[in-house]
């Protein structure tokens, strides 16, 4: 029963930071992230994968958070969008999204912004398909999609021109 | 065509949003988001089936349970709570409807019971072990086979059509009598669908032991919300607080979580008044939230002159409202807010029935009861057309209300307040290469392919007079609608705003400091919105809210006139500050922050005039005591009681218009339709910030195209949900959706302040643009498209006669 079940110890570096933490073998990745170290900006939406508000990287790759263990990312390297800025200074990604109204209610904002950053990582001047088929994964209910397509392309633009990661 | 509002410094203009920044950064901060000490999680126990008797409730396993604190049942609620109020009359009225299942489960996924425990994962193992002893019973999941009443939802009532009411106007005998052409039309078909917000509904909540129940929540009508809570739990309104925060999309489907508020108002008394969580999952959501109205058209006839223009309908509307009236029956008259769409018809007569099925109750989702009605319109429209030999956009030009004649009283006495279809209709056409696209679709034609073009033409009718309810129940003591706003001058000169709307997304925080900083001639960013709704803050009505595309008229115009209240409070100070005239000052941006100018190099900032009323009142005149710089302002559009006798009267202040082209093809070997162009007009009178406005066109064409094309609540004769994840769903992704090519028209409204138009629903356009489409592609099969949900599966089914097409006849009368 759930007082009975043994806590396994993981460690795990979150936006350059480390944690040590004993979890739940069960205990969701994302629910690690929300619960365990507060970082509310990763959402849930649909508990399956299919809407990508739970959108995190771990090791440079975007994962889904809400269908993964928190001991799977056990010795791995996070990033969440809390870890995006550099204090105040927005990232290229996070001000075009706002320059381009590519937001409205916000919920999947962060998934959104994960996954357009793991694009950007490997591919620095995608065209509209590329970016719609890296996005496929994280669903919008408010915009349609079109800003936010057009608010990849404009932090492509200033992240080649800054050199930017 | 300079745009009106062209001289203006910050309306009109495409600001960034100050939501922005926090959204952008992940410190949003959304009901999920809430941890308070002590609290408890809420997890429900609910029904397999779509109909079935309880026959009792084993909870003691779960209670057992180390971390679990209490098991509530239905039956038990029910001995503390009063069965929700009924807005509609017998037999709607007779109605029992409490927050969770007593004695019956009328929909899958309806609540049993409800575990409270020490965490939500305890919770969750908890409900597994709640053991429901079921009886089923036959599930009615169509409104036609409601209609028998062969098996009874509410046997209380007595029957499934809770509903029913004869809407007629203007001669329809006579011009049946008097047509060239009578059509007549076989069944057609609105789908069930949601727009299923990204976030699910949340509530935290504690009861505290001096009777304040505190709700942090995304319903997106609390006001609505708790006046059915309050009498349901036995407390004064003035006990219950509602806030809310960032609430991650509602688009109406939140308005009815109240059953779930209160559960947890509940629980969390049960409890000791600790507080309570509830967070549902998008498989609750998707079963047991809120479905947008289905619809079906029966015995439709319609009445045309010799040049085509209709002269009358008359035909026989089922709506499907699902297993609880926690929205219905104001669907029941909604629809009549724009019941001869954007035409000239005089004469209709619609015999409306609303029924009961088993299926998750109705939420007025976005374009609510208004879309289903303007579907409808449109496929009248294109169904004669095409059998008139008449192409789709002379048939709109023929029938279109001209601009000439706005404002324009409709046959129900709406009045629509500005508008020109005819010239949307020609920007749309030039938007998309009308004329370049009828080539290929000919050249397509010749090479076997299966290529259409449709045209929607729909309202987004906004700012409701809840006087139409009375056409439903003439008893009720609703009517008009009103919204408050509050401006103050903080101690230390900060402008602080509050709102009595709930904004999801809709950017209200930006477009109110547009407003202000225009009207105080300074920089929005010295404007501060107060995020989400309070009631704390008492900057409310009865009818505030986010709900039915007002914001612009109501909530601005509220805005406008705390502003004008402030103005004059700051005037006076200043005057008797500076030693002049209130004329003699200028409202700017100083030097020192916001401030207002006299003669010469005179001035004084808003933080000194705060000093004077907050900390410094013994320097004022008697005459100034009375100042607060914190004034309230209701906004209440002019309107009257409708008459109910003849269901007439001004239903909606504004009627925003979106005109879609969508061109498809249908792939010959896989149904699937294909969109391979799309193009969007919109008018919604003056725009106070173009950015906004596109993005909410935008997500209403996205959410109009996914439902027209993708998803849909689909139930199995059981009442099993087959839809009840996203993978079943299938919302629009980046995948499917075209890029849009967008033009804005701005004919300004006369009955708003700025000229506005709410228009944030949409009207549901692309439903009836890709039915058009959909039907011109297929014409050459003899394929009428009845149905608004068209998957390739749906298509497919409809070639091969598996799905008919709707019966249309066609009578000529006389030479």
């Amino acid at each position: 029963m759930a007082d009975e079940i043994p806590r396994i110890e993981i460690e795990v570096e979150v936006n350059g930071r480390s944690y040590r933490r004993e979890v739940e073998p069960r205990l969701l990745l994302v629910d690690f992230v929300r619960q365990e170290l507060g970082l509310t900006g990763t959402h849930v939406g649909c508990e399956s994968s299919y809407c990508g508000a739970c959108t995190v990287l771990l090791n440079g790759a975007s994962v889904k958070s809400c269908t993964m263990f928190a001991v799977q990312a056990d010795g791995g390297r996070l990033e969440t969008v809390e870890g995006l800025a550099d204090g105040e200074r927005l990232h290229p990604l996070q001000q075009a999204f706002s320059d381009c109204h590519g937001l409205q209610c916000g919920y999947c904002t962060p998934g959104l912004l994960m996954s357009a950053r793991y694009l950007l990582s490997r591919n620095p001047d995608p065209d509209e398909e590329e970016i719609r088929k890296a996005i496929a994964g994280n669903l919008c209910r408010c915009t349609g999609y079109q800003n936010v397509i057009a608010a990849v392309r404009q932090a492509a633009a200033t992240m080649r021109k800054e050199g930017a990661e | 065509m300079t745009p009106p509002g062209g001289d203006k410094k910050w309306v009109g203009k495409p600001l960034r949003r100050k939501e922005d920044d926090r959204l952008v950064r992940g410190r949003g901060k959304f009901v999920d988001d809430y941890e308070m000490a002590g609290m408890r999680y809420l997890h429900f126990v609910r029904s397999p089936f779509g109909h079935a008797r309880i026959r009792g409730i084993d909870a003691s396993a779960a209670e057992n349970l180390p971390g679990v604190e209490a098991v509530l049942t239905g039956a038990e609620l029910a001995e503390t709570v009063q069965p929700f109020m009924q807005i509609g009359p017998d037999p709607g009225a007779k109605l029992l409807d409490y927050p969770m299942a007593v004695g019956k489960v009328r929909y899958q996924g309806e609540p049993v019971a409800a575990v409270i425990a020490a965490s939500r994962m305890v919770a969750e193992d908890a409900a597994e072990l709640v053991e429901v002893d079921y009886e089923p019973l036959p599930a009615v999941i169509d409104a036609e086979t409601a209609l028998l009443d062969e098996t009874l939802l509410h046997e209380e009532a007595g029957t499934n059509a809770i509903y029913g009411d004869r809407f007629e106007w203007g001669e329809v005998d006579r011009a049946f009598e008097e047509a060239a052409t009578v059509v007549s039309i076989g069944r057609l078909h609105f789908h069930r669908f949601s727009s299923t917000p990204l976030e699910n509904n949340g509530v935290v909540c504690r009861w505290e032991p001096d009777g304040k129940i505190y709700f942090v929540c995304n319903n997106s009508f609390p006001t609505f919300g708790i006046q059915f809570l309050a009498p349901a739990l036995g407390v004064a309104l003035e006990q219950i607080h509602v806030q809310t925060h960032d609430i991650g999309g509602s688009f109406g489907i939140k308005i009815t979580n109240y059953p779930q508020m209160a559960v947890c108002a509940l629980a969390s008394r049960r409890v000791g008044g600790r507080p309570v969580k509830w967070v549902e999952t998008r498989t609750e959501h998707l079963q047991g939230s809120g479905h947008g109205n289905e619809r079906t058209y029966l015995d439709t006839r319609v009445a045309l002159d010799a040049d085509g223009v209709i002269t009358a309908i008359s035909s026989r509307h089922l709506d499907d409202c699902g297993a609880y009236l926690r929205y219905e029956p104001l669907g029941c008259v909604i629809w009549s807010q724009v019941v001869c769409a954007t035409y000239r018809l005089r004469n209709l007569r619609i015999d409306f029935q609303q029924l009961v099925t088993n299926k998750c109750p109705t939420a007025p989702n976005r374009g609510y009861s208004r879309l289903q009605h303007l579907w409808f319109m449109e496929r009248v429209l294109d169904i004669c057309g095409h059998r008139l030999g008449i192409p789709a956009d002379e048939m709109r030009l023929r029938n279109y209300v001209r601009p000439d004649e706005m404002p324009y009283t409709t046959p129900n006495g709406c009045v629509y307040d500005s508008g020109d279809y005819p010239a949307m209709l020609a920007r749309a056409k030039e938007l998309i290469g009308w004329d370049t696209w009828r080539a290929k679709q000919r050249e397509a034609r010749e090479a076997g392919r299966w290529v259409g073009i449709g045209i929607g033409t729909t309202l987004d009718s906004g700012t409701n007079n809840f006087g139409q309810s009375r056409i439903l129940n003439r008893f009720l003591p609703f009517s008009g609608n009103s919204e408050a706003a509050n401006i103050k001058i903080d101690i230390d000169g900060q402008i602080v705003v509050s709102l009595g709307s709930v904004p999801q997304g809709q950017g209200h925080e930006t477009t109110t400091a547009q407003v202000v900083a225009e009207e105080l001639g300074i920089h929005p960013d010295r404007v501060r919105v107060r995020t989400g709704f309070n009631t704390e803050w008492n900057t409310y009505t009865g009818h505030s809210g986010t709900y039915a595309s007002q914001f612009a008229v109501t909530g601005l115009s509220a805005v406008h006139g705390a502003v004008g209240k402030l103005k004059k409070e700051l005037a006076r100070l200043a005057a008797f500050r500076l030693g002049c005239g209130e004329d003699q000052l200028s409202f700017e941006e100083g030097e020192e922050g916001p401030c207002l100018k006299g003669p010469g190099d005179a001035s004084v900032n808003y933080w000194g005039l705060a000093n004077l009323v907050n900390v410094n009142n013994a320097e004022l005149p008697q005459e100034l005591r009375e100042l607060t710089l914190n004034c309230r302002y209701i906004y209440v559009p002019p309107f009257e009681v409708p008459d109910v006798e003849k269901k007439y009267g001004n239903l909606t202040l504004t009627y925003a218009a979106q005109l879609h082209v969508a061109v498809v093809e249908v792939d010959r070997r896989t149904c699937q339709a294909r969109i391979l162009d799309y193009a969007v007009v919109d008018d919604c009178g003056t725009v106070i910030n173009p950015v906004v406005v596109e993005g909410q066109v935008h997500g209403a064409a996205a959410h109009g195209i996914g439902a027209a094309l993708y998803e849909t609540c689909a139930y199995d004769p059981e009442g099993n949900l087959m839809t009840s994840t996203f993978s079943d769903y299938c919302p629009i992704t980046a995948i499917n959706m075209p890029s849009l090519r967008c033009a804005n028209m701005q004919t300004p409204s006369p009955f708003s302040f700025n000229g506005a138009k709410g228009m944030g629903e949409g009207g549901g356009a692309p439903l009836h643009a890709l039915s058009a489409a959909l039907q011109d592609a297929l014409l050459s099969e003899g394929v009428i498209v009845g149905d608004s949900h068209n998957p390739p599966d749906a298509i497919f089914q409809t070639l091969r006669g598996m799905r008919p097409s709707p019966r249309v006849e066609v009578e000529r009368r006389g030479a």
